[in-house]
């Protein structure tokens, strides 16, 4: 009995605390704000609470696991994703005009989504590996590893979740040193090459971007969400209607109002004081995370931390953009907002490898 | 074993780190201020905006639609009323298949081929998002079997809706008048007269009768619900409201027993009547034979029956007694007597020797008297009440095409008489410029002679020859012949009372027009050609008989009745007041095919007469009459 306790303890041991309390404050106020946006139905706030409870723990077991033994997944974890995309694009199954899903029988699997953390863990074990004498080759290197997903899941097409992939990867060779003048130089190459990725776009993604532009243009298709999503944020106010009183949300109004739009269901009941409450503590985060990023004893550590870190904050502004009108609609969930079970465990794995970084000080192995 | 990097070395690449980790955290600030600017805008700065918006979303206006005003006769009996009953309504655009949805509900409910035929024809009719009924007047067990079993009819509802019923009998549909089903073309006529606000959430319009001319009075003001509503348009719970204004109640002249007693009179004829009270202009009645169920139109008709009543040989949906357009015949002789008499051509006294037939000057052209060898010697009186011919054939030829016109058009012929209801025709009073007009031609004298006597070119409705006989029964007074005697206001319930409109007054000399009023009374009086009809009247009757012929009898033919086809058979005329000294109703008869006027038009005044004025119902018509003389 003693034990058991004293191995519990252990492991409890390797959370970060501060971190802890700002994703359990959060998760939280998700629990509060799903509730009120399914009219308090029963069904789904138990079946967030489980989705909760299972990343939550699926976030302790990843802290316990240090390091060095995460960064040996990586390189696994990569090429089997990147077999099972190629595997995706073969023989996936097409929901929506899109072929993103394998069919597994028992269950839809969605590859990308385990490219999510497979691409940093490839890229920071990469550099880790060349940690002494990083030269320019070792960021072409990098570069090559992070397009070849990427073009992938663009192909797929899954414009969002490519961009999202490529933003991690990018994180990752800026804070490995990618010197100013590549990242200078690629963004003014990007920059004129819009017009040619334009005319990649598909039909349908165009449309997002033009609606984005014009939401009035069409009022009861694609302009639908970002209207009513801005009238429920709008509408809120400095302080906000109050807990399940958003009349938006709760007549129907907001579309996937428990998921993607959740924060449409936020901004109406709590209004512009619950906003900056929210971004400061998506900000307390991505802090917690790059001071844990600079404390670092390993390479892998700094990268994984501060990547994590920033590119939860990316996910944060890329949904609250596309939900307050001001970035396209892409799929993109609110950071241990959204209902869904997917994007949660993806997020807090992401949690329990910060703490694994932050608690696991030693350079060498246990 | 591999080989540690320098410490110096490190120290610099941390430091390089971390200076883009603060370069990281300077992004996300950022980021966030992107943000929280963005939702300063939304929240704060254009807050009101989308607080309005929120609220137009989240509000909308329900209407509802008044209450129909009544129609009641003179004596306060209903016309027309309002019910409340439920209906199984259908929307295509909710249905998923609409052939599953109505053969689901045909297990349920019985559906006639006829609610189906009509059902379709709605469908096809309406809008994606319209409601079409389906049946209507479901009983208590139907709507509870529907109800239950609505979860699997995708498309189909229950609902309690407004209906109209019309219990004046199939004869009173030519005066009420139906409602149906509101369509493109009364929409837009509603919208342009900047009525729609009033019109949202009505479903019915005044299609005909009193039901259309009426309409605005009828139909009232749309009153709105402000409700609650969620994104897909169900409403959650009310907000506040804005009543509907019912529509205004109408009362007629008209007595609706006096009508069924006119129609039951007509037996199995066709024809029109028009019964005026000469001092007010109020109609009394006005039948139109024969009639048609209004209700049939109120929630849509089906097709087949549409068929057949608007394919009817009888062409029951048409108002003869404001439509129809026969020659007056011999009805008009009373009138020429009086513009012989005003003009000076004629005295009382003056009188022909007729033998039978009149010949123009320079012509070898017989114009005959219907009684074959002539009446003999004819004053003016007499003329009228034997109904001869001659006698007007040279008044005729004396006064010229002009001055007859002209005289004749003081009392209305040729024009529509203003009544209250719409698609009156005008009838034809002929002229010499009116036929320059329409055939290019001049007048010819033969014309003008075949005119006294009604025939020719001489088109009138039974509703202007009633009016006609009102004004010799007033002595001159042109009143508007009108159907609504008071409107109700719906707030006070006080009856308000139209007051008739004079459209003008022919100067008449009394002893002119009483000279001619006593030729009228010698019609029914024995010896007179109305003689038989009037015998044993209480009171006195002023009329006269006519005939308008159907086919054209060729010279030296002699008409026969009883050798020709029904439907060849002339019309049947007749024009009366009563009581001849104190009158308070003037009638027009006229009867399709009835042959003579004193034999099937006059027996019908008769009844009428009797019913209004001393409350006795008679029998019916047989359908053959003896011929009596004409």
């Amino acid at each position: 009995m003693q034990r058991t306790r004293h191995w519990i303890l252990r492991r409890l041991s390797h959370l970060d605390l501060i971190l802890l309390a700002l994703v359990l404050l959060l998760l939280g106020i998700s629990v509060a704000v799903v509730a009120s946006a399914s009219g308090q139905s029963p069904a789904r706030i138990s079946g967030h609470l489980v989705n909760v409870g299972l990343a939550l723990s699926l976030m302790i077991v990843m802290a316990n696991i240090p390091p060095h033994l995460l960064s040996k997944v990586g390189p696994v974890l990569y090429v089997a994703g990147v077999v099972l995309l190629v595997a995706v694009a073969v023989f996936g199954e097409i929901r929506n005009g899109s072929r993103r899903w394998l069919n597994l029988g028992v269950m839809a699997f969605q590859p990308s989504e385990l490219l999510k953390l497979a691409v940093p863990l490839m890229l920071a074990w990469y550099f880790q590996r060349n940690e002494s004498g990083l030269r320019g080759k070792h960021f072409l290197i990098g570069g090559a590893l992070l397009a070849v997903p990427f073009v992938l899941i663009l192909r797929q097409p899954d414009l969002g979740t490519a961009l999202m992939i490529g933003a991690s990867g990018f994180y990752l060779l800026f804070f490995a040193g990618l010197p100013w003048k590549i990242i200078l130089g690629g963004g003014v190459l990007a920059g004129a090459s819009l017009p040619v990725l334009w005319g990649f776009l598909h039909d349908y993604q165009r449309e997002r971007v033009l609606t984005l532009l014009d939401p009035a243009s069409d009022p009861l298709g694609a302009g639908y969400h970002i209207i009513q999503s801005t009238i429920a944020i709008g509408s809120g106010g400095l302080f906000g209607k109050g807990w399940s009183q958003g009349t938006q949300s709760q007549l129907d109004f907001i579309p996937e109002r428990t998921t993607d739009f959740v924060f449409a269901v936020f901004g109406e009941e709590f209004g512009y004081v619950g906003t900056i409450l929210l971004v400061a503590l998506y900000l307390s985060i991505v802090a917690r995370g790059l001071v844990i990023a600079a404390r670092a004893p390993t390479l892998f550590g700094r990268l994984m931390a501060a990547t994590l870190s920033l590119n939860l904050f990316t996910y944060v502004f890329v949904n609250m953009g596309m939900v307050s009108g001001i970035l396209p609609v892409v799929g993109v969930p609110l950071p241990l907002m959204s209902y869904g079970g997917t994007a949660l465990v993806t997020l807090l794995l992401g949690m329990g490898i910060l703490m694994s970084v932050a608690t696991h000080r030693q350079l060498n192995k246990t | 074993m591999r080989i540690v990097t320098p410490l110096k070395n490190l120290d610099r690449e941390l430091a390089r780190f971390r200076g883009r980790v603060k370069f990281g955290a300077a992004f996300a600030l950022l980021l966030a201020g992107v943000l929280l600017a963005r939702a300063f805008h939304l929240q704060v700065v254009a807050h009101e905006h989308y607080i309005e918006r929120a609220e137009s979303n989240r509000i909308s206006l329900v209407p509802a639609p008044p209450n129909r005003g009544l129609i009641l006769d003179r004596k306060g009996r209903v016309l027309a009323e309002n019910y409340s009953a439920y209906t199984v309504e259908l929307t295509r655009a909710e249905a998923d298949d609409m052939e599953a949805t109505l053969a689901e509900i045909g297990k349920l409910i019985e559906i006639t081929p006829g609610q189906l035929r009509r059902f379709r024809r709605l469908l096809a009719e309406s809008h994606e998002f319209e409601t079409v009924p389906l049946k209507s007047k479901l009983t208590d067990e139907e709507v509870a079997i529907l109800a239950a079993n609505l979860y699997r009819l995708p498309g189909a509802e229950v609902r309690a809706r407004l209906f109209r019923n019309y219990q004046g009998g199939p004869g009173m549909a030519h005066v009420v008048g139906f409602i149906g089903r509101i369509n493109d073309r009364d929409l837009r006529r509603v919208r342009e007269s900047g009525l729609d606000k009033d019109y949202k959430g009505t479903v019915h319009i005044g299609k005909t009768g009193l039901e259309q001319s009426y309409e605005t009075l009828l139909h009232g003001r749309a009153g709105f619900d402000r409700m609650e509503t969620d994104a897909s348009g169900r409403a959650v719970r009310m907000i506040s409201r804005i009543p509907p204004v019912p529509g205004k109640d109408l009362r007629l002249h008209l007595d609706a027993s006096l009508q069924e007693v006119a129609e039951h009179a007509f037996g199995d004829y066709l024809g029109g009547l028009v019964a005026l009270d000469p001092n007010t202009g109020g109609v009394l009645a006005l039948v139109s034979k024969p009639g048609f169920d209004p209700n049939l139109f109120v929630d849509g008709i089906d097709p087949e029956t549409w068929k057949s009543l608007n394919e009817s040989p009888e062409r029951p949906m048409v108002n003869r007694a404001l439509r129809g357009i026969y020659p007056p015949g011999s009805t008009i002789k009373p009138l020429m007597a009086l513009a012989g008499l005003e003009l000076g051509l004629r005295e009382p006294d003056d009188s022909i020797d007729d033998p039978g037939f009149f010949r123009l000057p320079n012509s070898q052209h017989r114009f005959r008297d219907w009684k074959p060898g002539g009446h003999g010697i004819v004053d003016l009186r007499r003329s009228i009440s034997q109904s001869c011919d001659i006698y007007y054939y040279r008044l005729a030829v004396d006064m010229g095409i002009d001055r007859m016109h002209d005289y004749l058009t003081q009392f209305g012929l040729g024009q529509k008489t203003g009544i209250d209801l719409q698609g009156e025709s005008s009838g034809l009073l002929p002229s010499r410029a009116w036929k320059q007009r329409r055939w290019k031609q001049p007048w010819y004298p033969g014309e003008t002679v075949i005119a006294g006597i009604g025939q020719g070119y001489h088109l009138t409705t039974p509703l202007q020859l009633a009016t006609m006989t009102a004004m010799l029964a007033n002595g001159g007074k042109r009143i508007q012949p009108r159907l609504v005697d008071a409107v109700r206001d719906p707030h006070t319930r006080a009856w308000q009372t139209q007051a008739p409109v004079m459209l003008g007054e022919v100067a008449i000399d009394p002893e002119n027009l009483a000279v001619v009023r006593q030729g009228m009374m010698d019609v029914t009086r024995p010896g007179g050609t109305a003689a038989a009809s009037a015998a044993g009247a209480a009171y006195g009757i002023a009329g006269k008989t006519g005939t308008a012929q159907v086919v054209g009898i060729k010279q030296g033919a002699r008409y026969d009745a009883t050798r020709l086809a029904r439907e060849h058979r002339d019309h049947a005329l007749f024009v009366a007041y009563a009581p001849a000294e104190n009158p308070v109703i003037a009638v027009a008869v006229m009867v399709e095919n009835g042959g003579s006027g004193s034999g099937t038009a006059a027996p019908i005044a008769r009844a009428v007469f009797d019913y209004y004025l001393t409350g006795k119902r008679p029998g019916t018509m047989k359908l053959e009459t003896d011929d009596a003389a004409d």
